[in-house]
């Protein structure tokens, strides 16, 4: 696809271009976005200070993003627990209008991903993967939960309810795809999510479209840097419930994280043996992560 | 006492008052209540436990004839078996009361004399009550003159369900004026009042009017007597003594007719109210059939073989 | 002495075969064990019996029996054959109902009238569920899709179950893991507990009885290490375990990077919330249930009684009075209400735990209870002025105890409710249906029993949030945990 290959190359991150009726002797220098983390609904810096260089596919230097550190996950887990009350007790009705709006967004900046070197496909998918899920928010409760028909004079109803704050390490390609996947199922189903990615452009490019996306600051967090230094720490973090490792392709880190998560009995997704990010993701993404509450009350007069 | 007395002398001020401190009381849930009661029933009462038991049954018993075929000749028949019930075994007690419609007081007192069996009437145009005040409490009054020295008076169902309470209450005060020495048993027809919530209301409503007992049925009406309603109208006598100092007694009547039947009965007294309720002054059955079937078993556990209906006699 | 003294009315024993020692029961037979155990009556600390104890490799042998089952046998069964053997074994379970209730009663201490009530007939029911689910598995599934595009293939079995079952519902648990990894296809490794081993052997006749296939059901008794060799075993394809949450947080450690499915039901301190609008009578019958039931015994216990302030001291008062009339004694008494303490070690534990609620301030209370001088026993006991702070408001005690919080918002109650590790149960008690709802919403519990408590059904999901375990067991859910999704 070369007309994709050429947009490309006008990225937003080249250096200088001449732009059509800019005086021609002083060649305009582009505005550079600085990729900095999503915590709690805003753009912090790392605490650390720490950033390290991004490269495009040909090796050119085009970011310092912020290097997330074991302080920055603390303060996710603080965000995203600070939102699941509200997200989690949020109408199904209202959340999958979020969900969808999320898709809304990312429609209207599909140029801005392509330029980030991600497939026009993949982003398509990525849009069509969020109208899904948004679908989705309030159809789980009668497809997984449901009345049961007990012995006795009692009314007794099963619901699923979210988890809670989810820590998700992102696979690292596809990129926006594999973002999508992970993080759409956990906030559809109710949960909070804390998400490490070693794709900082496309994740704080998709943080953007979530912060105008009306979903609550706090119910998505994406921490990018390296998930064999922070991703430890949120699989030990006792306010953490659930950890979410398909994306991970390190099997040794993946145990130690398991290993780490049995501590608080944390909900475990374990990384997938051969992950298709484009196959039906069926209803596991979701219901790893939804709890079942059963409620009895007795019949009478 | 008279300082927790007072307090609730007030809540019968008004109707609203009054309705306001019946639905003030705590609710009854249902499926909890027939839980319990059928938790109590499965209580297994053994060897002395069970001939303790029987004895005491006996001697609660308020031997019923409520018929409009009773004659003069019947209520003396059953007056003999109140006297004694087993004429074979002179150790078997006497029953507590006979318990007859007021035409027939006159013949019960004279063959209940000097026998200290006590003579119960239905009195208030019973079982329906609908009848004017004054016919009730005439029919009270004749009654007690003709010798009963319990009257089983019924409530307006009818008012308690429209919810005139207070009219119900004033009732009951009146007909409890009636009675003069005689002890006023409540009927509540727990049947026509349905829900529990009721049973409790209107158990308050009776000890609140002066009530010496609260009783669940006419037996006219299905159903009678439940092990649940009773255990509800026991919480509310417990409750009672708790908060007034007053003891009012329960009585439930019609469908008890086995010895397991009464023995669960029994139980539920000792468990939900205390023993202080195990004592016919403060607990009896209202019947007639279950007399002959605690006598059976009496004999069983006596002689260790099991009787026969021909043996007992049928009144 | 009471006006009204039950005479004693013992079940008799009987009706119970209890033979000198028991072996292991794999491949369909009773075999030895590499080692053997005494167990006893916690009532009495008579001998029962001596039981074989599983080493490694007679698990090994267990295991492979189970496998050879699932790959000859039991995988590829139809599912409308392995349906008949359920109801089978749920028809056997209440044709011998009378011997169980006794069994378990004698080896566990847990009053007759619940065994007899509760855990047996609630194990035939479980097996007559999930009997039915055996030939619609495919329903079982939402959105379940035939991998190889043929309509009506059924969702694969996962294989080999080990399962690790506690001592307070011995045959109880023992079905609630059997009866749904059975329905589903799976053959199964079963590991009783140390302390109450026999029903489990009794059930390995029953399977006898019903003609299972050998190595369909294989029973490996044992202690700790036989259950850790259970849920080690490489070849088992599936983890199901209830007990401690630590013994949980070892089994979720030791099984992470394998490709074992897991099941956990562990501890709990359920909060039960009583409102001043509550029906009293009954919440506080829901409350000696939530905490009496079983000794106590039970992870969904109601043990942490939230009662609003203005309701508190009327509740308590009732509470103290019903409590006068618990039956404490011979579990075997019909008339018995708390039966004996499972085993000594928890007798100590539950102990230490009373006196450190003591020590820490809160004011313990007892209705007077003779107890018997042999065995394991701990009178009903609440402990009132507790604070959240107060390790007897945080720790499973799994016993007799309580301990009394008060609140005065429904805010403040749905904070405390929720302020623990654990997540299994809580209960709700007001007669507003509304605030019923908006409460259970809000706790964060697996089960709520709102004017009820410790009820339980075969069709009805049970398990908990956070540290009180994952997944769920009872109805569709309970199935699902033993198919390949």
């Amino acid at each position: 696809m070369p007309a994709k290959k050429k947009e490309s190359a006008d990225s937003v991150a080249s250096a200088t271009r001449v732009t059509a009726g800019a005086t021609a002797t002083a060649p305009r220098l582009a505005v550079r976005k600085t990729y900095k983390l999503f915590i709690g609904g805003a753009f912090p810096r790392s605490e650390s200070g720490r950033t390290y260089v991004v490269a495009d596919s040909k090796g050119q230097f085009v970011a310092n993003a912020a290097q997330a550190s074991r302080k920055d996950a603390r303060d996710a887990v603080l965000a995203a627990r600070a939102a699941f009350g509200k997200w989690s007790g949020a109408t199904a009705y209202n959340k999958g209008q979020v969900v969808y709006r999320i898709a809304e967004m990312l429609e209207g900046r599909r140029d801005e991903f392509i330029a980030l070197e991600v497939p026009a496909a993949e982003v398509d998918e990525a849009i069509d993967r969020l109208v899904w899920y948004a679908g989705w928010t309030d159809k789980l409760a009668q497809v997984v939960g449901g009345a049961n028909p007990v012995a006795g004079p009692y009314f007794n109803l099963s619901s699923p309810e979210p988890s809670g704050v989810v820590a998700v390490v992102a696979p690292s390609a596809p990129t926006l795809l594999g973002l999508v996947s992970v993080i759409a199922p956990a906030i559809a189903a109710g949960n909070t999510v804390i998400v490490i990615t070693d794709a900082p452009r496309v994740a704080i490019t998709l943080a953007e479209v979530l912060a105008t996306s009306d979903v609550p600051g706090g119910v998505v967090n994406i921490l990018t840097g390296s998930a064999a230094e922070v991703a430890p720490w949120l699989a030990s973090h006792s306010d953490v419930n659930g950890l979410d490792l398909t994306g991970l392709a390190d099997a040794k880190l993946a145990l130690e994280l398991e290993q780490a998560a049995a501590e608080t009995l944390k909900r475990v997704r374990r990384p997938a043996a051969a992950p298709d990010w484009s196959a039906d993701p069926g209803l596991a993404p979701m219901t790893a992560y939804l709890e079942t509450k059963t409620v009895w009350h007795p019949k009478g007069l | 006492m008279t300082a927790t007395i007072s307090p609730l002398s007030e809540v019968t001020r008004s109707d609203a008052a009054l309705r306001t401190f019946l639905h003030g009381l705590p609710g009854v849930d249902r499926v909890g209540a027939d839980a319990r009661a059928a938790g109590l029933g499965t209580r297994s009462i053994k060897t002395t436990a069970k001939a303790w038991a029987i004895d005491l049954a006996i001697r609660m018993v308020d031997l019923t004839t409520l018929e409009g075929a009773d004659t003069p000749g019947k209520v003396r028949a059953l007056c003999a078996k109140a006297r004694q019930p087993d004429p074979g075994d002179p150790t078997c007690p006497p029953v507590a009361a006979i318990c007859v419609y007021p035409s027939m007081v006159p013949t019960a007192a004279e063959a209940l004399r000097g026998s200290g069996i006590h003579l119960a009437s239905v009195a208030t145009a019973f079982p329906s009550g609908q009848a004017p005040l004054k016919v009730k409490l005439d029919d009270t009054r004749a009654a007690v003159a003709a010798g009963a020295d319990e009257i089983d008076m019924v409530i307006s169902r009818g008012a308690f369900l429209a919810g005139r309470y207070l009219e119900v209450f004033e009732e009951i005060v009146a007909i409890k004026e009636a009675c003069g020495k005689a002890h006023l048993k409540v009927i509540l027809e727990t049947g026509e009042l349905v829900t529990y919530d009721n049973v409790r209301r209107a158990s308050w409503l009776a000890m609140l009017a002066g009530g010496d007992f609260i009783k669940t049925s006419t037996g006219k009406v299905a159903p009678a007597a439940t092990l649940p309603v009773t255990l509800i109208m026991l919480e509310a006598v417990r409750d009672f003594l708790d908060t007034t100092g007053r003891q009012v007694g329960v009585k439930p009547a019609g469908g008890i007719r086995t010895t397991k039947d009464a023995i669960k009965y029994l139980v539920m007294v000792n468990e939900i109210a205390g023993e202080r309720w195990l004592d016919p002054d403060w607990f009896r059955f209202g019947a007639s059939t279950l007399l002959n079937d605690l006598l059976m078993q009496r004999t069983k556990l006596a002689t260790g073989h099991y009787s026969g209906p021909d043996y007992f006699t049928l009144d | 002495m009471s006006a009204f003294e039950y005479a004693p009315a013992p079940e008799s024993r009987s009706i119970v075969k209890l033979q000198p020692s028991y072996g292991l029961f794999i491949n369909g037979e009773f075999v030895d064990g590499a080692g053997s155990f005494k167990t006893i009556s916690p009532a009495s600390e008579e001998v029962l019996a001596e039981v074989a104890e599983a080493s490694t490799a007679d698990v090994d042998r267990a295991v492979k029996a189970a496998r050879r089952a699932y790959e000859d046998v039991w995988g590829s069964m139809p599912g409308r054959e392995r349906a008949k053997y359920l109801f089978r074994i749920a028809r056997i379970i209440a044709e011998r109902s009378r011997e169980l209730a006794v069994l378990e009663s004698l080896n566990n201490g847990k009053p007759i009238k619940e065994s007899r009530d509760v855990d047996v007939p609630l194990a035939a029911a479980h097996f007559f569920y999930y009997a039915g689910w055996a030939d619609k598995l495919p329903y079982a599934v939402p959105g379940w899709k035939p991998a190889d595009g043929h309509s009506g293939a059924d969702p694969r079995p996962l294989g080999v179950a080990g399962q690790v079952i506690p001592w307070n519902f011995p045959l109880l648990m023992l079905a609630w893991k059997i009866a749904p990894a059975l329905a589903a296809g799976n053959t199964v490794v079963l590991k009783p507990a140390e302390t109450t081993p026999l029903t489990a052997l009794l059930f390995a006749e029953i399977c006898q009885q019903a003609e299972l296939p050998p190595g369909v059901v294989n029973i490996v008794t044992g202690a700790g290490e036989t259950g850790a060799a259970v849920v080690n075993h490489p070849d088992v394809d599936k983890v199901a375990f209830t007990g401690s949450t630590e013994v949980g947080r070892i089994i979720a450690k030791a099984v992470a990077g394998t490709n074992k499915k897991v099941t956990l039901e562990l501890g709990g301190k359920a909060a039960n919330i009583v409102f001043d609008d509550a029906a009293i009578d009954q919440a506080v019958e829901g409350i000696v249930n939530g905490i009496f039931f079983n000794q106590g015994h039970v992870c969904c216990a109601g043990s942490r009684l939230l009662v609003q302030e203005s309701v508190a001291d009327q509740l308590l008062e009732s509470l103290k009075r019903r409590m006068a009339t618990l039956r404490v004694g011979d579990p075997l008494d019909k008339n018995t209400d708390v039966g004996a303490i499972n085993s000594a070690e928890q007798l100590s534990r539950i102990k230490a735990l009373a006196e450190i609620g003591s020590a820490e301030g809160a004011e313990r209370w007892s209705p007077a209870c003779e107890l018997p001088e042999r065995g394991f026993w701990f009178a009903p006991t609440i402990f009132t002025g507790v604070s959240q702070a107060h390790r007897i408001a945080r720790e499973e005690i799994f016993g007799p105890v309580l301990s009394v919080l008060t609140f005065r918002t429904p805010g403040e109650a749905v904070e405390k409710a929720n302020n623990t590790p654990y997540g299994l149960s809580a209960g709700i008690w007001s007669e507003k249906g509304s605030r019923i709802l908006a409460i259970a919403d809000q706790l964060r519990a697996g089960v709520v029993w709102a004017n009820t408590f410790n009820k339980f059904d075969p069709t009805s999901p049970f398990g908990g949030y956070k540290e009180s375990g994952y997944g769920r067991e009872g109805g569709r859910h309970g199935l699902e945990a033993y198919l390949a999704g």
